[in-house]
């Protein structure tokens, strides 16, 4: 096999340009509003997996509670708008910054935690703070939740919305796949493949673990404060303990280490639920049932399987 | 009153350490979170109901829901978690996950949406005892799942079988070498597992009620004591689990039963901050 | 002195893996450490590239003090190893193996990453070149763009020595490069010992295979039982009673 010294870059960029043409024609096939909801929260759902992938895919840690990030952006703009008044262009950066600093100072002690008791640590988490957020209605409006203030007083409307959350879907994969091909990437992956060699080699493990934990936290908790202004209600829910085995499930059946598999995994697993509201009462049977084949079948993902059989066929047909 | 908080801890506590010991089972016998764990417990609950509701008496109708449970999971390991024995351990996570999904599904359809609920055993009068009083049901719970546990032990120190899935959990190459089947290891680690989960959900639903999503929560409950008591380890998921319920009793009774869980997760978390390996788990060396 | 450690202690649970172990090495030289299975040698290289931290004594290198510092402080100060059970990055290629060996060389910081900015494109050529050309050295050019599991087991172990010398450290420590090894591939192991020691790299060497150990070593030391047995010049080494008798028994001694 000859040595490609230069050739790697260029070939990345061909797939974020390829998402930006089917983004950017999407809306050709989108009959109503309906389906405009529909893509806008698959690209929300695709924001957080492709952040969570950079943890669990790149890194190999695991968090089973980043609904808790997406929840607290969502609340931390939206209180701020709606208690303190402030216009969402500040609110929303300065709740991404309460969240990085919450996930920097959570994110060191339990970051020394592998396998199981990270996973148990993250959850304990999530769930913590989607009690928090139920509980303290005074500030959060409690169960039933709280209305949000629109993003600006010219911004509505599904197609409006499409555009921007089409545009930080784009900026985010942008920035997780330059992190990715960049060497603290391979860094990332040397700590997935052996953490002792990596440290060996000069690579902190600890700190970088720490900064894949604060950027995936902050590509949720910024899905959550779109979410948030764009529904103009957020509640709890969306800090569940389900929310968060949800975006596990989308980056996994998407196929972990693959950016886009993240966001494959997102866009399938969002719009298959509401596919399946037709079947009413057997949605949940047929939504097990179809996570359990594919991953049965398709254990690593799905883009990578798919992949291989791209190269598999290109392989026979030499 | 701490009485009270006491008894109603150790309960609760009894539940998780049965439905965390299911979770230490199936670990140690294949490296797998089954968080279809909890539906185990539902299946219990919902099944006795629906057994005595249809005019079954209720031990026959509690011993049918424990053996329906213990189908289900060994079903669950022959078409689900077998088939994708390779895979990696996140994969077989989210198959337990879709499996959960599909059975809760599968109980809104079989049976409702509705909570029911499942006699006392033996009657509802309390009994004082102490500062406190307690229904007969809490010594129910409190003794099935002792005797439960004594013959856990004695199944994995003095049986065959049990040795042998205790051999598989420390290696299985070296277990399948000396003859044994590791999958029918696997399956029986799963029916024990889901009768385990059934039997707490059997036990409790004449207090807590039964539902079709009863075993969220439950099994999260389950997952946190035995990673609490250590996972892996039987003494520490039956531990895990009354430090479990103890803490949360003592929680809703002195500060406020809507933060009960909160206290609960911090404290394991913390816990966990200081003893990675929880509890009572074995400090496992990385040889380089 | 370039490593100093003195009265090294470090006991697992009841055992005793290392007890009071002084050892120095001097630049330049390429040196061995000896013993039994169960000597402690592992345990030694461990300690001296900061996996484990030394229950007492303590670790200087270059007179900067390492003592219960973390491994990849041991790295930046210039001590580089590879492992006995292969810690190879198996979820990459050969040459990304090796690249990432470059780390300590390639400021790269998050903003530069998460933003692309033009300087990185040049770094990443720069050290794609460099790790290409270790690769060469090597003997494993010709799979650098191979998945590193798809290798076999004696070119894994070169691919670690390629990217531990990547760093460009001070110390190389190499714990058994010659495991598992036919001749003609330890005969290669020796050659790359010899060459890394000649462009200025102090290598300190775990071994089993003697006749390696005694071809390309200076200074030998011999641990047993966790404890320094002798030390000195390979062939004065060899010949010590007391270490012909930890080896061999007592009665090899005798005869």
């Amino acid at each position: 096999m000859a040595s490609s010294a230069g050739a790697r870059p260029s070939a990345s960029r061909t797939p974020l340009l390829a998402l930006a043409i089917l983004i950017a024609a999407l809306p050709l096939a989108l009959p109503n509003n309906y389906t405009y909801e529909i893509a806008i929260l698959v690209g929300l759902n695709a924001i957080v997996c492709v952040g969570l992938n950079l943890l669990i895919g790149y890194a190999g840690q695991i968090s089973l509670g980043h609904a808790g990030f997406f929840g607290l952006g969502a609340y931390g703009s939206a209180i701020l708008a709606a208690r303190g008044g402030w216009p969402a262009s500040i609110s929303i950066p300065v709740s991404l910054i309460g969240v990085a600093l919450l996930a920097w100072a959570i994110g060191r002690p339990i970051l020394r935690l592998k396998g199981h008791a990270l996973a148990m640590a993250t959850l304990g988490f999530g769930i913590i703070v989607s009690i928090v957020l139920a509980t303290e209605d005074r500030y959060t409006g409690g169960p039933d939740g709280m209305a949000v203030p629109p993003l600006a007083s010219f911004i509505s409307g599904e197609k409006t919305w499409y555009w921007i959350v089409a545009a930080a879907l784009i900026a985010a994969v942008w920035l997780a796949r330059n992190l990715i091909e960049s060497p603290r990437g391979r860094a990332l992956r040397a700590l997935h493949g052996s953490e002792v060699a990596a440290g060996a080699l000069g690579i902190d493990a600890a700190a970088h673990k720490l900064s894949a934990f604060v950027i995936s936290a902050l590509f949720a908790a910024a899905a959550g404060a779109l979410s948030a202004h764009y529904a103009g209600f957020i509640t709890p829910g969306k800090a569940s303990f389900l929310h968060s085995i949800e975006l596990v499930t989308m980056v996994v059946f998407g196929g972990m280490a693959s950016t886009f598999g993240a966001v494959v995994g997102a866009a399938v697993l969002t719009t298959l639920p509401q596919l399946l509201t037709v079947f009413k009462e057997y949605e949940m049977v047929l939504l097990g049932a179809v996570m359990m084949l594919t991953m049965i079948f398709m254990p690593r993902g799905l883009v990578p399987t798919l992949e291989r059989a791209f190269a598999a066929a290109r392989q026979i047909s030499r | 009153m701490i009485e009270q908080y006491l008894l109603s801890g150790v309960t609760t506590g009894a539940i998780y350490a049965l439905v965390a010991l299911g979770f230490t089972i199936i670990y140690n016998a294949s490296h797998v979170i089954n968080f279809a764990q909890g539906e185990f417990v539902m299946i219990g609950g919902m099944a006795s109901a629906a057994f005595f509701e249809a005019g079954i008496p209720l031990p026959a109708a509690v011993a049918l829901s424990i053996a329906t449970a213990t189908l289900v999971g060994v079903l669950l390991e022959k078409l689900a978690v077998g088939p994708a024995r390779e895979a990696s351990v996140v994969t077989l996570i989210i198959i337990t996950i879709g499996a959960s999904i599909l059975l809760r599904g599968l109980a809104t359809l079989v049976w409702d949406k509705k909570i029911h609920r499942v006699p006392a055993f033996s009657g509802e009068t309390p009994i004082a005892l102490g500062g406190a009083t307690l229904l007969p049901q809490v010594l129910w719970v409190l003794g099935v799942s002792a005797v439960a546990v004594a013959l856990l032990a004695w199944f994995f120190r003095r049986t065959l079988t049990g040795k042998a899935i205790l051999a598989v959990s420390h290696n299985r190459l070296a277990a399948r070498l000396m003859g044994i089947s590791v999958r029918r290891v696997l399956a029986v680690s799963f029916g024990l597992s889901a009768a385990l989960g059934a039997l707490a959900g059997v036990l409790i639903a004449p207090i807590a009620f039964t539902s079709w999503d009863v075993g969220v929560m439950l099994g999260l409950k389950g997952f946190a004591a035995a990673i609490l008591g250590g996972l892996g380890s039987s003494a520490g998921a039956v531990l895990g689990g009354l430090a479990l319920g103890l803490i949360e009793a003592l929680g809703a009774g002195y500060l406020s039963s809507a933060y009960k869980d909160v206290f609960a997760f911090l404290i394991i978390v913390a816990a966990l901050v200081f003893l990675p390996n929880g509890l009572l788990g074995r400090r496992a060396a990385e040889r380089v | 002195m370039l490593l100093r450690a003195r009265s090294l202690d470090k006991r697992f649970g009841g055992v005793a893996a290392l007890e009071a172990v002084d050892v120095a090495f001097e630049r330049g030289a390429v040196h061995a450490v000896i013993g039994p299975n169960g000597a402690g040698k592992t345990t030694l290289i461990n300690l001296l590239s900061g996996i484990y931290r030394p229950d007492s004594g303590s670790i200087s290198f270059q007179n900067q003090d390492l003592t219960g510092k973390p491994p990849h402080e041991f790295a930046a100060a210039g001590i580089s190893r590879t492992f006995q059970n292969l810690q190879v990055f198996f979820n990459m290629t050969v040459l990304e193996n090796v690249m990432t060996g470059r780390w300590l060389h390639e400021r790269c910081s998050l903003a530069c990453a998460l933003l692309r900015l033009p300087s990185l494109a040049r770094a990443e050529r720069a050290c794609r070149e460099a790790a290409a050309a270790l690769l060469d050295t090597v003997g494993l050019a010709r799979w650098a763009d191979a998945r590193a599991d798809n290798l076999p087991y004696g070119a894994l172990k070169r691919l670690e020595i390629a990217r531990a010398l990547a760093a460009e450290p001070r110390l190389l420590l190499l714990d058994e490069p010659a495991a598992g090894l036919n001749p003609s591939e330890t005969r290669e192991i020796d050659e790359l010992i010899r060459r890394t020691a000649a462009r200025g790299v102090t290598v300190v060497l775990v071994e089993h295979n003697m006749k390696l150990v005694m071809e390309v070593s200076q200074h030998v030391i011999v641990l047993d039982y966790g404890r320094k047995l002798a030390e000195g010049e390979p062939r004065a080494v060899s010949r010590d009673p007391r270490v012909i008798e930890a080896y061999l028994g007592a009665e090899a001694c005798s005869t």
